[in-house]
């Protein structure tokens, strides 16, 4: 298992078209996949989970990947989040 | 938490002021977390000057203390009790609470909306806040801010509440059972009678659990409906896989005598 964590960077915080963004990106990767807040964990597969974290600019959360790729899954979606959702 | 009832509060409010103060410094100094005064009696002047001073917290309630003391207690309960976050769609059938759990992109989602459009309700889709009530049962919740959503993959997300009305959602429902939804798997051996009960354990909870795989002409929510009046039967003593054993070894006895 591997996390590591990012901080949320665009104004209007992780709404439905950032979260399906992160989502998308995710279900590339084989492993499984989860963000937490506050000690709320949620599977990163999920928008509608994701969505429910309500994370706002500049809230800190973790990204933890388990399985295979999850070394590859956590770099990508953690770069994802600090580039405010823009893929690259 | 100090609760002054009748007699107490006639108590305080008989002493003479001047001989008050030596209890009430002494009074104070336990560590108190709050004071009601019930039957919405008020405190006397130089309490509430203590309580100030001490920084703590005076309310009045207009319950009697019985009542007051239950409704807090049943407060304290839920506002204590032990809870966490689930992957998974929560939903009633037929009044049973069901916990539809599996990996993403297994259908549960599209379950959940095939069951609202046969008439049972929605209360989670894909994450569920489950709290633990008396250490024995289990509730569901939904957070406000995807209440009433399901994300449909090709759709995107719908409002079930709008689309199907009032009736078709719920905020929380008490969990019976939980159902795994997985891609069916050749190499596994599923359950074939329904004889044995299975269950997990959830916030040291044990939860009724099955498995149910997933294919391509298997009617999913079809089975999830069977399952949840399959339960209620179970609930109320009736075991149709039991009854079933019963009779056929009834008549193997019989056939053999014969």
């Amino acid at each position: 298992m591997i996390s590591k964590s990012a901080t949320i960077k665009n104004e209007a915080g992780v709404h439905a078209r950032p979260a399906a963004v992160f989502v998308k990106a995710a279900s590339r990767f084989p492993c499984e996949i989860f963000v937490e807040k506050n000690g709320q964990r949620i599977n990163g597969k999920s928008i509608m989970g994701l969505m429910m974290l309500a994370l706002t600019r500049d809230t800190r959360i973790m990204v933890i990947a388990e399985g295979e790729r999850e070394e590859e899954a956590v770099q990508t979606l953690c770069a994802l989040v600090e580039n405010s959702f823009v893929e690259s | 938490m100090q609760v002054f009832g009748q007699g107490e509060h006639a108590y305080v409010s008989s002493i003479d002021p001047e001989k008050l103060t030596e209890p009430l410094e002494r009074y104070f100094n336990y560590p108190i977390a709050g004071i009601v005064f019930t039957h919405e009696n008020h405190p006397p002047e130089q309490f509430l000057r203590y309580a100030v001073e001490n920084r703590t917290p005076v309310f009045v309630s207009a319950l009697r203390t019985s009542k007051f003391i239950n409704v807090f207690t049943d407060f304290l309960d839920a506002a204590l009790a032990p809870q966490t976050l689930l992957h998974g769609t929560l939903v009633e059938v037929s009044g049973v609470g069901i916990l539809i759990q599996g990996k993403s992109g297994v259908g549960k989602s599209e379950t959940a909306l095939e069951l609202v459009q046969r008439g049972h309700r929605l209360v989670a889709d894909d994450a569920v806040r489950i709290v633990c009530r008396d250490g024995s049962r289990l509730y569901g919740f939904v957070s406000q801010t995807i209440e009433h959503h399901l994300e449909i993959r090709g759709l995107g997300i719908i409002n079930i509440s709008d689309l199907f009305g009032a009736g078709a959602v719920r905020a929380s429902k008490r969990i019976d059972l939980i159902i795994h939804l997985e891609d069916w798997d050749d190499k596994k051996e599923y359950d074939r009678l329904g004889l044995e009960d299975h269950t997990e354990e959830i916030l040291g909870v044990e939860i009724a659990v099955m498995t149910i795989p997933v294919r391509p002409g298997r009617n999913v929510p079809v089975l999830i409906e069977t399952a949840a009046k399959n339960f209620n039967l179970k609930s109320r003593g009736h075991n149709a896989a039991k009854k079933f054993q019963e009779r056929l070894a009834r008549m193997i006895r019989d056939a053999a005598e014969n």
